[in-house]
């Protein structure tokens, strides 16, 4: 059965530029290292009378980058705007935007888990593409520490270069909405523009959200969820309003044009502004700077800088590792952790398949457990290209390799030392694995009892007290053979 | 010999021949401004202490013949909008009345460096808003020709300060002809040079895309020394322009003859003072004599010039003004203040005169949702017809004359009652900002023992030729040669 309603959800993505100094001072951008609140200040971003900005050239060129990796064209002429509003984590009582030309528009980005209203619909599109809107660049603000009767402001913030990111409503699910955030975080992070780091608050999000009866063309009245700071945010605060608008629609109600904040303890959305209380924001180019005008030259530059993103990358894996889609995306939804696979691919003689599953697998088990990122990882591609090697080669079991995987991590140092100083080095030598599994089976007549009588799921058990006696060296493979046979005989 | 009235440049001789020294010099000024300005309140702000040290301090540089240029030593006042660090800047404004910067404006450095010497801070009308220096938040600064008169605006105080002898030369601003306007009357000659000339970064905005510092002085060569030492690019200002500042002083002395002086005939119509438009007359013939060729020309769009200016000043006021708001410098009223919305309201409630208040009303208004297209976006046309205006005169003469004002200065209270009276005085000097082209002005006769100004406006970057013409004009006439007798 269809489901009778289907929400259209926009997203406005803020991300903060990583930039040596501010949006439009000489200021240091890296607040989060500043050692005391209202250091990294001047008379720019702290709005004292007379001082005027100055447009940061390389956060522009980091927004056209932006644009660019997410199929915008860029605006050779684009313009600075006052956007007007007083708060006292504004210092100037405007903040310094674009507006009616943003520095990039137009442009798109594809995800996984699009949906559409359907090929009948006028407005047909491709159900997995979002279209970008815009791309413009404007000032962080203040950060406001709220006291009991007062509140601090520390202006370190103040006109850290944002970038924000605006689709247009196409995402009909919040799933693809969060598939869309995902991406565009991962582009963002390729492109080393920003960290991702959302607990950091370097990437924010804001949602557009109506809902409609399915198969419906039409774009109800919508409500604008603010300050979404975590993936899980978004999806709740997400999935709360769309149930919300529902259950209003189904009780006959209209949904009001609001701004709405999310409130992560109680799980609700709650009113912030109504339509009426909306902010006039009176825009007006902003006279203290010039139009910025960009060559085709420029843009090109710009456009040669731009790395294989994730989505080219999951492409070319597939073809070239010939890995399996989402195995592919798997290893592409981190640059680093792609590089990290290339890396190990070209320093081992195993298959690109067997190294995928060695780094989908335990490498990720470790680094989600410790925490850390790839970047963080000391072990070199080649000793864990030598290490999986190793295994191709059987020179060390599976098991005991991940023990040595586990060490090399940790401690770093050679796979083939470790071997040798733990003594995990595989044996296939019939011979001795005989006589353990002979022993195995005399010290265990109850369950060769058992196996004998039919429960022959006891083999997989008898290769575990090998592998056990041997401290995992002897080969599993041979084991299963001569246990096999072994029980056989005693068939007799 | 009197310091008082001496040119930068006869001061400049007798520091350097050491006849004098800049402390003496600057001493002079300062017992000058202790004995008149009481009559006058051309001052908000005496540096007393930092205008002897600099004075000390050029004087050493004399001495040891040092970095010495036409400034060093020379002392000048400064329109009270200017950021200087370590001097209270207050706009004339309640809201500022205790600001003191933590940063010198560009010009304020530029001015330092080349050894000028600060004697204060002149009085103006509050954020520039006015035309009189009425709407000073301080007191009334009155005309040293006539006490009873106003001494124009906005940097009324500059000119005032000027005339009566209270500095060698001082630092303007004009927005819409707050330089030229009282120049004109005050007898004092003064340029708003070409939009983005002079760097803005540290004077406290009042029309960012209009906003122009000028000197004003005893006349046109001073003018052209004082520009040539505050012009140029700035990179903390991206709308200054990145050509070089030409050395207008080395080519002031260049024939006149045969250039083309055109008169745009809808500045000549009725409503003019008749002691103004003869005065006006009087100089054309005298520009003729000259050996220039004057020419009729139009500037159709002009009626809109008043409007057009008005409306962007408005708009970018009540932005520009924002920051004003009791958090972070000046004034505070919190008292019994609900939360931080009620802090900048108290704030602005008591800290902003009612023609500043009244400008920002206006303006939020005409940014508006709703009303943006019909004021902000058609002023913003226009004013791109009134530039067409200039260019298309300027295709076809080399300058153009016009006077400052169709009256000589008006009394104190005469026009504080209607706004828009008020207005009306700026009808000749504001359509050169929209346009963003260089005015200069100069005195050019008295009627009814008043002085009468008029203006000199010029091509893009083109200060040159009117530094050039004014010149000429200044050494066939004595007009700016006349003080008042205080
Ligand atoms: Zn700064």
């Amino acid at each position: 059965m269809k489901p009778t309603y289907e929400p259209v959800i926009g997203l406005e993505i803020h991300a903060e530029l990583i930039t040596n100094s501010k949006m439009f001072c000489g200021c240091s951008a890296d607040y989060a290292s500043a050692p005391e609140p209202n250091t990294n200040i001047c008379p720019v971003c702290t709005g004292l009378p007379g001082a005027m900005p100055v447009a940061n050239k390389k956060a522009i060129e980091l927004a056209a980058l932006v644009g660019l990796a997410l199929n915008c064209s860029v605006n050779k002429h684009n313009t600075f705007a006052r956007k007007n509003y007083y708060y006292p984590d504004l210092p100037k009582g405007y903040q310094i935007s674009q507006y009616e030309l943003p520095i990039c528009e137009k442009g798109w980005l594809d995800i996984d888990s699009g949906s559409s209203s359907g090929a009948a619909s006028a407005t047909y599109r491709d159900p997995s593409r979002v279209r970008i809107r815009r791309v413009h660049i404007e000032e962080d603000t203040a950060k406001l520490f709220h006291e009991k009767n007062y509140a601090l402001v520390d202006f370190n913030r103040a006109g850290v270069p944002l970038l924000e990111i605006v689709s247009e409503p196409d995402m009909r699910s919040v799933e693809a909405a969060l598939d869309y955030a995902t991406k565009v975080r991962a582009i963002l992070r390729y492109l080393g523009v920003n960290s991702g780091n959302m607990e950091k608050g370097v990437l924010r999000f804001e949602a557009n959200i109506s809902v409609r009866p399915f198969g419906s063309d039409e774009f109800r009245t919508r409500t604008e969820i603010k300050n979404l700071n975590s993936f899980r945010a978004l999806t709740r605060a997400s999935a709360y309003e769309i149930e919300r608008q529902i259950k209003i629609y189904e009780s006959g109600g209209t949904v009001v044009q609001e701004t709405l904040g999310w409130d992560d303890v109680r799980g609700v959305t709650t009113s912030q502004r109504s339509k009426e209380e909306a902010h006039d924001y009176r825009y007006f180019p902003e006279p203290d700077l010039p139009p910025l005008q960009l060559s085709d030259s420029w843009i090109a530059e710009i456009k040669s800088r731009l790395p294989e993103l994730p989505e080219a990358k999951t492409k070319r894996f597939v073809e070239q590792y010939e890995l399996k889609p989402q195995d592919a995306r798997l290893l592409t939804s981190e640059k680093a952790l792609a590089d990290y696979f290339e890396s190990v691919v070209s320093k081992s003689k195993s298959s690109p398949k067997t190294v995928h599953s060695w780094i989908a697998g335990e490498f990720m088990r470790y680094l989600n457990d410790s925490g850390k990122d790839v970047d963080d990882v000391t072990l070199s591609p080649e000793s864990f290209a030598k290490l999986i090697d190793m295994v191709t080669d059987k020179t060390v079991s599976g098991n005991n390799a991940k023990v040595v995987l586990a060490e090399l991590i940790e401690s770093g140092g050679d796979p083939q030392e470790i071997v040798k100083e733990k003594g995990l080095a595989q044996v296939s030598d019939e011979s001795f694995i005989q006589e353990v599994v002979t022993k195995i089976l005399n010290d265990n007549p109850a369950e060769v009892e058992k196996y004998l009588a039919g429960k022959e799921t006891l083999l997989q058990w008898f290769v575990g007290q090998v592998a056990r006696a041997t401290k995992g060296k002897a080969d599993p493979n041979v084991t299963k053979e001569l246990a096999l046979k072994a029980l056989a005989e005693r068939k007799k | 010999m009197q310091l008082t009235t001496l040119t930068i440049r006869e001061a400049h001789e007798l520091l350097t021949t050491k006849k004098i020294s800049s402390v003496e010099l600057t001493q002079a000024m300062l017992q000058r401004i202790r004995e008149i300005d009481p009559k006058i309140k051309s001052y908000v702000t005496v540096s007393e202490e930092l205008a002897l040290e600099q004075a000390r301090k050029a004087d050493e540089r004399i001495a040891k013949g040092e970095n010495v240029t036409p400034l060093t030593g020379i002392p000048f006042s400064m329109k009270d909008c200017i950021s200087t660090r370590g001097v209270r800047t207050t706009c004339s404004s309640k809201i500022l009345e205790n600001y003191v910067p933590q940063y010198n404006a560009t010009v304020t450095n530029k001015l330092a460096e080349a050894g000028a010497v600060l004697l204060g801070k002149t009085n103006m009308d509050e954020f520039g808003m006015g035309s009189s220096c009425e709407n000073s938040a301080f007191f009334n600064t009155h005309n040293p020709w006539d006490l009873d008169r106003v001494p124009g605006g906005s940097s009324g105080g500059s000119a005032a300060a000027m005339s009566a002898g209270l500095a060698t030369f001082t630092i303007g601003e004009d927005t819409g002809g707050s330089v030229r306007m009282p120049a004109g009357f005050c007898n004092v000659t003064g340029i708003k040079p070409t939009y983005g000339r002079v760097s803005r970064y540290g004077l406290i905005a009042l029309v960012s895309s209009f906003d122009s510092i000028g000197p004003m002085s005893r006349d046109a060569y001073d003018c052209a020394t004082v520009l040539e030492h505050i012009a140029g690019h700035d990179p903390h200002d991206s709308t200054t322009y990145n050509s070089p500042v030409p050395n207008y002083t080395k080519h002031i002395n260049k024939p006149v003859q045969g250039m083309k002086l055109g008169i745009p005939k809808e500045y000549f119509v009725a409503g003019m003072e008749a002691g103004v438009e003869s005065a006006l007359q009087e100089a054309i013939r005298q520009f003729e004599k000259l050996g220039m060729e004057i020419h009729e020309v139009s500037l159709p769009h002009t009626k809109y010039g008043l409007p057009v200016y008005y409306l962007l000043l408005f708009a970018e006021a009540s932005a520009n003004l924002a920051r004003m708001d009791g958090t972070r410098f000046g004034l505070s009223v919190s008292e019994n203040a609900k939360d931080v919305i009620d802090i900048y309201l108290k704030t602005r409630h008591e800290g902003f005169g009612d023609e500043v208040k009244r400008r920002i009303m206006l303006g939020a208004y005409a940014l508006s949702a709703g009303y943006y297209d019909a004021y902000y976006l058609k002023a913003q046309k226009v004013r791109t017809l009134l530039r067409r205006d200039f260019e298309s005169a300027f295709s076809k003469v080399d300058l153009l004359l016009a006077p400052t004002c169709p009256t000589t200065a008006f009394k104190l209270g005469e026009k504080t009652s209607d706004p828009l009276e008020m207005y009306l005085s700026d009808i000749y000097v504001v359509a050169t900002n929209p346009a963003g082209v260089p005015a200069l002005a100069l005195p050019a006769g008295f009627s009814n023992n008043m002085p009468v100004g008029m203006q000199l406006i010029g091509k893009h970057l083109d200060e040159q030729t009117l530094f050039q013409v004014a010149h000429a004009y200044q050494q066939v006439t004595d007009w700016h040669k006349q003080f008042p007798n205080i």
